[in-house]
């Protein structure tokens, strides 16, 4: 009892000039370069009359994508899908990789900022494309110009909204995990001293299991629906930026 | 002395901050009720409404989750005690 509870952030492993470099950052690395495999891995030798299981799923993966695109933005977006894709594989299996042991990287507040400035930008470059740059400009002066300065908050409340609730849903599941494994083996240390002998005493019998209970929630429902929220959010934004 | 009064002073600030979670609570908690109605009313539409609560109830969280932020912050980042 009375052991250490400590939350901390991403751990710098080793700095390259300016730029350091942390656990969550080598962790998404490894991320991306499964999920680059697993796709190579499902697209190759494709066919127009598939044979394979791997080629079906592959279709499968396409055609879901292609139906949330359709669903939210409209036929005319499917050029969107492989961003769309890859922001939720990316996000999803993020969050995911808690269940394996490591600092999840979505629990890291950098790396969530980083795919909302891609949606951020995204949003601006579809807006200048669609409206031009005068006209881009001149949504923010709508419906009187008064309210400039309020459309420009609400405009850059977009990334930071999208970003905080990202990184709140996992890091508050991170927080949550860990507290209650500290009170588990706090719970089983004051029941296993009934036992008067030191090794049974510190097996941490009630970590067994438990847990898995709330990983589900925590780690599989909300990754999938935080993955699912923001690729949501940005197929709302963009193509509302269209219009 | 004093770091113990900001320390005490950010764990109460941390507390306050999550009466934020009110707000979310009880947001969500209505979305669900109508779609409970709504697929009560219409089952056949239960995917798309099961689909729009869930978007609706994750940008009502959000205000919630300012809360949360700002309480962890205050908990394990604490930008107050470099300031004494």
């Amino acid at each position: 009892m009375g052991s250490e509870i400590t939350v901390t952030g991403p751990k710098a492993l080793f700095q390259i000039g300016p730029i350091i470099i942390t656990n969550t950052m080598v962790t998404s690395w490894v991320i991306m370069a499964i999920i680059a495999c697993v796709c190579m891995y499902l697209t190759r030798n494709l066919k127009v009359k598939p044979d394979s299981k791997r080629q079906i799923i592959a279709e499968k993966i396409v055609l879901m994508v292609y139906e949330l695109i359709d669903g939210t933005m409209g036929k005319k977006w499917r050029h969107f899908a492989p961003y769309i894709a890859g922001l939720f594989a990316y996000s999803f299996f993020c969050s995911m990789s808690s269940l394996v042991g490591v600092k999840a990287p979505t629990g890291d507040l950098s790396i969530i900022i980083g795919m909302a400035t891609i949606t951020f930008i995204m949003i601006q470059v579809v807006n200048i494309k669609y409206k031009g740059f005068v006209g881009s400009l001149k949504r923010f002066a709508e419906p009187v110009p008064l309210i400039l300065p309020l459309n420009l908050i609400s405009e850059v409340a977009t990334p930071v909204s999208m970003t905080f609730r990202h990184f709140g849903n996992i890091a508050a599941g991170g927080v949550i995990t860990t507290l209650l494994y500290a009170a588990l083996a706090g719970l089983s240390s004051v029941i296993l001293k009934i036992i008067p002998v030191a090794f049974i005493q510190s097996i941490p019998i009630f970590q067994v299991g438990l847990p898995a209970l709330l990983s589900i929630y925590f780690d599989v429902f909300t990754s999938f629906l935080q993955a699912y929220i923001f690729c949501m959010l940005t197929m709302v934004y963009v193509s509302g930026a269209a219009e | 002395m004093e770091r113990a009064i900001v320390l005490a002073a950010s764990a109460i600030g941390a507390g306050l901050a999550m009466i934020a979670g009110i707000g979310p609570g009880i947001g969500q908690g209505y979305a669900a009720g109508k779609a409970a109605e709504a697929v009560g009313r219409q089952p056949e539409a239960k995917s798309d409404v099961t689909s729009t609560m869930l978007f609706g109830c994750a940008v009502a969280e959000s205000t919630g989750i300012y809360g949360l932020v700002v309480a962890m912050i205050l908990l394990f980042a604490n930008p107050l005690i470099g300031k004494l």
